[in-house]
């Protein structure tokens, strides 16, 4: 990438967080309140598109990650009293640490039985949070006390339910998330999980340790999971053991393909496409889904690299 | 009905002009008036003139809880038309606007937020499965939107939603089951042994069972967790003892059939006295191949679903005015089976509504109004048996925005289900855990 498209990119992204931080004064309620949540789930597609489009991996476990981030954030500030901050906290690590973990086992795999064994860790943390259901409420889930989702302002506590705030948060988030991403993929250490994802042999055979350069983006795509994960019980106040079931697996793989696999901003791109479309389409009719599945083949007809993908081959190639 | 559908104008298409529609409405709309074709539309205009009252019906129309949903919708519509029939509320028609959930959480919180804020809707009601109560429970209170739910958790009873979150229409599970325990015990046996789900559902049945089962003297054999995703029974039963008296299931979803097969191969003719809830069962026609095996067992039902000797007038009304046949099944499709013991929340939980909104004043959703519903729901104490509660009488404990009433046991007599027992109210009620009433508003 040449430094004047290295500059492009950069305004570029920087033009689309300022466009969605000028947005919450002009959206009208139900959009700001859709926006923010979009904005979460954004920041776990974000993360889900490191590791598939930039490391190609494909892991049909990832509701695992976004998960322990949910418990770890949504445990520890319900039955232990944690404050937003050091729940967040909790929520990430707990994510990282379960990457990192799951990572020293899985990826002695690859291809096809690396999905296979993601999926099967994935029930497998679904099925523990059923299992511990005193704990975790199970299926049901719980509610997050409004008084424990306060975050300290000033000195004045705001509850994390007021929109402006929440909103703001869920942006903070999935901007740093996207701009990780952004430096991640423009570093050397980016360069080499592209490689990985091109040609592992060969890579391996130039010197690199691609073990530990996977295990480095699973580590990292796992803690922007859980991290949106976390973001989510305590902005929204639920955590159930449905955001670990397989459906939260598939949701991010759709929406970076429909995005753009392999582009920094294809997943903000396809979690809003795919929200509103579910919005839309579900007033009008109850196969839903259908049309979600139908405008999919469309798009992989007309856009097969996604997106801005398609948009990065045929128009502007220097989109990171 | 329902209205779904906002958007309606749709751009003028061949030769049809947007000025000759609007022309051809506005004469159709006088001469309509003129000659008393919309006598419905005149009665409220007449009544008052302010807006109608439009209710959010959050609907499982798809995902696991479709089938639920699909009765629910048919028993909403049959309330309205008789509510808009007699006058409406307050004089005001009533509107319901849906938006289909998927029965998820997640969704559900949106469809909460989009009720709203898009379609601002004076409430929201009709959810039935406790994730998505409980995953939309926050949306409602940060929204200020009185939510009644028509889902038989313990959730709401529990006192951890909050003061906006309603279920006057249908009774809890623990009331359900601490009212079963003491006719199990006096006249099944006294060990027990409860086969269940191994989530907060199953979870409910059997801590809750086992508390009302040891205060009737009973005992439990066996406690025996059934995975979430498990296809296969045959290995758990080797589970139950011998000296099981009472053999307490209540699995729900696709493996039932399976369950209910395998458990029959397991005890053939020598089998326990065996006590299930009609969870298990709701839509499933009992005459289905392979459920044999529960002739002669027992069935807890809300509301009865086979039309017995017992029958009310008001079940009967209820009954015809949702089209269903007296073996609880679609007058227009006899195999189209309901969810009859769930889906009277519906059309209750519509008539408690009417009651506080007529009762409060309730005008417009400011937060004034709101704050008066809720507190004419919370003051709200008893609903006599009617055409308006055709399952029964009801106790309403405003303090955990709770509906208490009787419960049926009934007995597979072949191909059918008759009630041999109908509980007291008092039997299910218990001593509330919390005061929504406490919180602010």
């Amino acid at each position: 990438m040449t430094r004047a498209a290295s500059r492009r990119a950069l305004a570029l992204h920087l033009a689309v967080l300022a466009l969605l931080f000028a947005l919450q004064f002009v959206l009208p309620a139900y959009h700001h309140a859709s926006l923010a949540r979009i904005l979460v789930l954004a920041a776990f597609a974000v993360g889900y598109n490191l590791l598939m489009g930039y490391t190609g991996l494909l892991s049909l476990g990832h509701a695992m990650f976004f998960a322990a981030g949910l418990y770890g954030a949504g445990l520890t500030v319900h039955h232990l009293g944690f404050g937003v901050p050091s729940g967040f906290l909790a929520g990430c690590v707990a994510a990282f640490l379960l990457a990192l973990a799951i990572g020293a086992i899985a990826l002695r795999t690859t291809g096809v039985f690396f999905m296979i064994v993601t999926l099967m860790f994935a029930q497998a943390g679904f099925l523990t949070a059923l299992y511990f259901n005193e704990i975790t409420r199970g299926d049901e889930g719980f509610v997050l006390a409004a008084a424990a989702r306060v975050l300290d302002i000033g000195g004045q506590p705001v509850a994390l339910s007021e929109p402006n705030l929440r909103y703001n948060l869920a942006l903070a988030i999935f901007a740093a998330c996207l701009l990780v991403s952004l430096v991640v993929v423009r570093s050397s250490f980016g360069r080499t999980l592209v490689a990985v994802r091109e040609n592992e042999e060969r890579t391996r055979l130039l010197g690199y340790n691609t073990f530990l350069y996977k295990l480095a983006a699973l580590a990292l795509s796992g803690a922007m999971s859980g991290a949106a994960g976390a973001a989510y019980a305590l902005l929204f106040g639920y955590v159930g053991a449905t955001f670990a079931a397989i459906q939260y697996s598939i949701f991010p793989l759709l929406w970076v393909l429909l995005g753009g696999v392999g582009t920094t901003l294809g997943p903000l791109i396809g979690t809003v496409l795919m929200f509103y479309l579910v919005d839309v389409s579900s007033e009008y009719t109850t196969a839903y889904m259908i049309v979600v599945g139908a405008a999919l083949v469309l798009l992989v007809m007309w856009f097969p690299r996604g997106i801005l993908g398609t948009v990065r081959q045929r128009w502007a190639p220097w989109l990171p | 009905m329902t209205d779904a559908k906002t958007n309606v104008n749709r751009s003028p298409r061949g030769n049809i002009t947007r000025r000759g529609v609007v022309k051809a409405l506005a004469a159709a709309a006088g001469a309509a008036a003129a000659t008393g074709v919309m006598p419905g539309t005149m009665r409220y205009i007449q009544a008052q003139t302010s807006a109608p009252i439009r209710i959010g019906f959050q609907l499982h129309r798809t995902g696991i809880g479709a089938t639920y949903g699909r009765w629910y919708e048919r028993v909403t519509s049959a309330a309205v038309k008789l509510i808009n029939q007699g006058g409406g509320i307050g004089g005001r028609e009533l509107q319901i606007v849906t938006e289909d959930d998927g029965t998820d959480p997640k969704r559900g919180a949106e469809v909460v937020a989009k009720f709203a804020t898009q379609h601002k809707v004076d409430f929201v009601f009709g959810t039935l499965f406790s994730h998505v109560v409980v995953g939309s429970s926050p949306a409602a209170a940060e929204h200020k939107m009185p939510y009644f739910v028509v889902s038989e958790g313990y959730h709401v009873a529990s006192g951890k939603m909050n003061r906006y979150v309603f279920q006057p229409g249908i009774t809890d599970v623990r009331a359900q089951v601490s009212s079963m325990a003491p006719w199990v015990t006096k006249n099944l046996g006294k060990k027990v042994t409860m086969i269940f789900p191994d989530y907060a559902f199953g979870h409910d049945h059997r801590d809750y069972f086992s508390a009302a089962l040891a205060k009737q003297g009973g005992s439990i054999a066996a406690l025996i967790p059934i995975p979430a995703t498990e296809t296969s029974f045959t290995k758990h039963f080797a589970r139950i003892p011998a000296d099981t008296e009472v053999l307490y299931h209540v699995m729900v979803g696709p493996g039932v059939l399976t369950f209910v097969k395998e458990m029959g191969e397991h005890f053939g003719s020598r089998r326990p006295q065996v006590f299930g809830f009609i969870d298990s069962l709701e839509g499933v026609d009992i005459a289905s191949p392979g459920l044999e095996f529960l002739d002669g067992s027992y069935f807890w039902e809300a509301m009865p679903r086979y039309a017995g000797k017992d029958q009310t007038a008001f079940d009967k009304f209820y009954r015809q005015a949702v089209g269903v046949n007296d073996s609880g099944a679609a007058v227009s499709d006899p195999k189209d089976v309901s969810t009859y013991s769930h889906m009277f929340g519906c059309w209750e939980t519509l008539y408690v509504i009417k009651a506080a909104v007529e009762k409060s004043g309730y005008k417009s959703p400011t937060a004034q109004d709101k704050k008066a519903l809720v507190e004419a729901v919370e003051s709200m104490t008893d609903f006599a048996e009617s055409n308006q509660h055709p399952q029964g009488a009801k106790k309403f404990v405003g303090r955990i925005h709770q509906a208490f009433g009787h419960q049926n046991i009934s007995k597979v007599n072949g191909k059918r289900l008759d009630v041999v027992h109908r509980t007291s109210i008092q039997d299910g009620m218990y001593e509330p855990e919390a005061d929504y009433t406490k919180m602010p508003l």
